[in-house]
């Protein structure tokens, strides 16, 4: 058994996985919200990632200016998305929302590829060093920045739902939102900003990738990925999102290693996370910290 | 029963069979007789091009006309429906190759083995619904996509299978002009079927599911068999498109049943009309016909200065995915009903023409 590369996928895995934690978080921060399944999150991943690389390479922006206009940019782009798309859509039936948020994910992916190519495109460095040693593992910096970034999102999304006024009225929103409205919260407000707070922390992990791997259309890949991460949490728990997407970044590693090392069926990387999708929907459709809905007539 | 020549100003149907029949008139019949009988000297009269249009139009029209059951009539969502396409394609030249089963009843078949997949990822319908069921029907997709690259003894892994020529009592019904009879007798047979599908018992048990299944279910309609049923449908329905593809094409390659076609697939549906039988096909009708008037239109535009600005040559793709998503959007928000429902409006308005208040 090869150890060295079972701990090298394992931390790949938990790195990925927090990735796939935030991007879990962001959507099911839509979904708790506003009722709306996004289809179209990993293209506000893609977005992000896009306009960061176009500042720094086109404009020479630094990086530390860079991702801030981003984000700002992000955040108006959800808000937009939300009042000009999603909002006709309110009351519509379910299947329409989640055909719009299809029709996005199309539309937006297809308007990246024209602008940008199909190519991916390698980020500009922006850290010195290329590896760091811990414990006598290589660890590329990029990777402890991007486990950083994810840790401080979540522990920013923490803050705000638990400790800010904004978050209670969201938390709010999401319990019930007639009464929300009847105590004078405003909830077209708060539905957009789900939608601009849900664009902006992808639009992170999407420059976290892209810092990682380079840009290319495949980056909407992680939306697909947001799934099985949010399913095995349970869709309506922010925690369990996190959760989800670290099992699940794991569980992707370990199927490679188990791929690689005995089965050699190749590819199983990529399905996995899939098959545990069906499993859990089978056993346990409500994951692990989802509320079971029970129906009053 | 169809006994009048033109509907009466109002309702005036007093017995059940009155209210379910397919025709409602004598002349909407003799126009839908008619209109097939036309059509078949379509091959005589149009050129190549023309018919493969046509040709693809049914192929599609029938995959979308299973998904149209599930997400019209049944409520549930699917967002796999090319995968089972594709296996369907893959299923008919599988059987004609390895077992030497005539392609004319491998089709049939291929549309059976399809339908046993479909009732095995429909499993899961059985206790989810709503978004859960895109989910999974999601993950299908992926894993059935996986299935196709990876299992060589059936699909042929990155070599295209090959599929032979639809043949009849020794009567090889090669090329297009031929061809599209083959599809056209398959695109009268399943819209009737399914036509008759929605009259019938079942069909009524799927649409109450559809509207309210909670009541469905108090009334004593097994939830669990007619969502499950449902996607066995819809499944048997996209293998006997995907088979006709195969033999249309007469190989078999592992793309084109990707994410992006379900997609297709569902925008089909919206445009026609969810629920609407007819409005399936004039859905499909307008998406087969969408990439081609862009093509044209990039032809006819060709060195303007819309054409520099857009660069369309190159990025024809894209825009052409992009127009796709963007009608999807268009009609959710303006039509929802799809054409199906503009169709009614237009007849409603010449009805009174020109004393329509």
């Amino acid at each position: 058994m090869n150890t060295q590369l079972l701990i090298q996928l394992l931390v790949n895995g938990l790195v990925v996985g927090t990735l796939y934690g935030v991007v879990a978080m962001s959507f099911v921060l839509i979904y708790k919200a506003t009722q709306v399944v996004n289809f179209a999150q990993g293209e506000l991943l893609l977005i992000g990632a896009w306009v960061c690389w176009w500042l720094l390479t086109k404009y020479q922006v630094p990086f530390y200016l860079g991702m801030p206009i981003t984000l700002v940019f992000m955040f108006l782009f959800g808000i937009a998305i939300q009042v000009v798309i999603l909002r006709p859509m309110v009351g519509e039936p379910i299947i329409s929302v989640i055909m719009v948020t299809i029709a996005l994910s199309t539309v937006f992916s297809a308007l990246m590829k024209w602008m940008f190519g199909v190519n991916l495109q390698p980020f500009p460095r922006v850290f010195t060093t290329q590896n760091v040693n811990i414990l006598g593992l290589q660890v590329q910096t990029v990777y402890l920045m991007s486990l950083a970034v994810s840790l401080a999102m979540m522990v920013g999304m923490a803050w705000f739902f638990r400790l800010s006024k904004y978050g209670l009225a969201m938390r709010a929103t999401a319990f019930n939102q007639q009464v929300a409205q009847s105590l004078g919260i405003s909830v077209k407000s708060v539905f957009a900003m789900a939608w601009a707070i849900s664009a902006t922390v992808s639009a992170v992990a999407g420059v976290v990738v892209a810092v990682v791997n380079g840009v290319s259309a495949g980056l909407s890949a992680y939306g697909v990925k947001v799934f099985p991460a949010a399913i095995l949490g349970g869709l309506d728990s922010v925690g369990g999102a996190v959760l989800g997407g670290i099992i699940i970044g794991l569980l992707e590693n370990f199927a490679h290693f188990l791929d690689s090392e005995y089965l050699h069926w190749g590819n199983l990387y990529e399905i996995a996370p899939f098959y545990a999708l069906i499993i859990i929907l089978m056993i346990k459709p409500y994951g692990l910290f989802g509320t079971k809905d029970i129906e009053r007539v | 029963m169809a006994t009048q020549t033109l509907i009466p100003a109002g309702d005036f149907r007093t017995t059940y069979a009155a209210d379910t029949t397919v025709f409602p008139t004598r002349t909407s019949r003799n126009a839908m007789i008619v209109g097939i009988v036309l059509i078949c000297f379509a091959p005589h009269v149009l050129n190549e091009y023309t018919l493969s249009l046509l040709i693809q139009i049914g192929i599609f029209g029938i995959a979308a006309l299973g998904l149209n059951i599930v997400v019209g009539f049944t409520g549930q969502i699917s967002i796999g429906h090319a995968a089972f396409f594709g296996f369907g394609a893959f299923t008919s030249a599988y059987l004609s190759n390895r077992f030497g089963i005539p392609v004319f009843f491998c089709i049939p078949l291929a549309g059976v083995v399809t339908a046993g997949v479909g009732l095995i990822f429909g499993l899961p319908a059985a206790r989810l619904k709503g978004l859960y069921l895109a989910i999974a029907t999601l993950a299908a997709q992926y894993i059935l996509l996986d299935f196709f690259a990876r299992a060589e003894w059936f699909t042929g892994g990155s070599v295209p299978a090959s599929a032979e020529p639809f043949s009849i009592f020794g009567y090889s019904l090669r090329g297009d002009k031929k061809y599209f009879y083959v599809v056209l007798a398959y695109v009268v047979v399943c819209y009737l079927l399914v036509t008759n599908l929605i009259r019938s018992r079942d069909g009524r048990a799927l649409v109450a599911v559809r509207d309210h299944y909670l009541s469905a279910e108090i009334m004593g309609i097994n939830l669990t068999k007619y969502r499950t049923l449902s996607f066995g449908l819809a499944a048997f329905f996209a293998g006997v498109g995907g088979a006709l593809y195969a033999h249309y094409n007469q190989v078999v390659s592992n793309e084109g049943f990707g994410i992006d076609r379900s997609i297709i697939f569902l925008a089909m549906i919206i445009i026609g009309g969810i629920g609407s039988v007819m409005g399936t096909l004039m859905g499909t009708a307008f998406m087969v016909l969408l990439p081609e008037s862009m093509e044209w239109l990039s032809v006819a535009l060709r060195d303007s200065p819309i054409d520099q600005f857009l660069g369309l040559k190159n990025n024809i793709a894209f825009l052409r995915e992009m127009a796709i998503g963007i009608i999807i959007i268009i009609f959710l928000v303006f039509e929802p009903d799809g054409l199906a429902h503009r169709w009614r409006r237009i007849k409603a308005y010449w009805k009174l023409y020109p004393f329509s208040h």
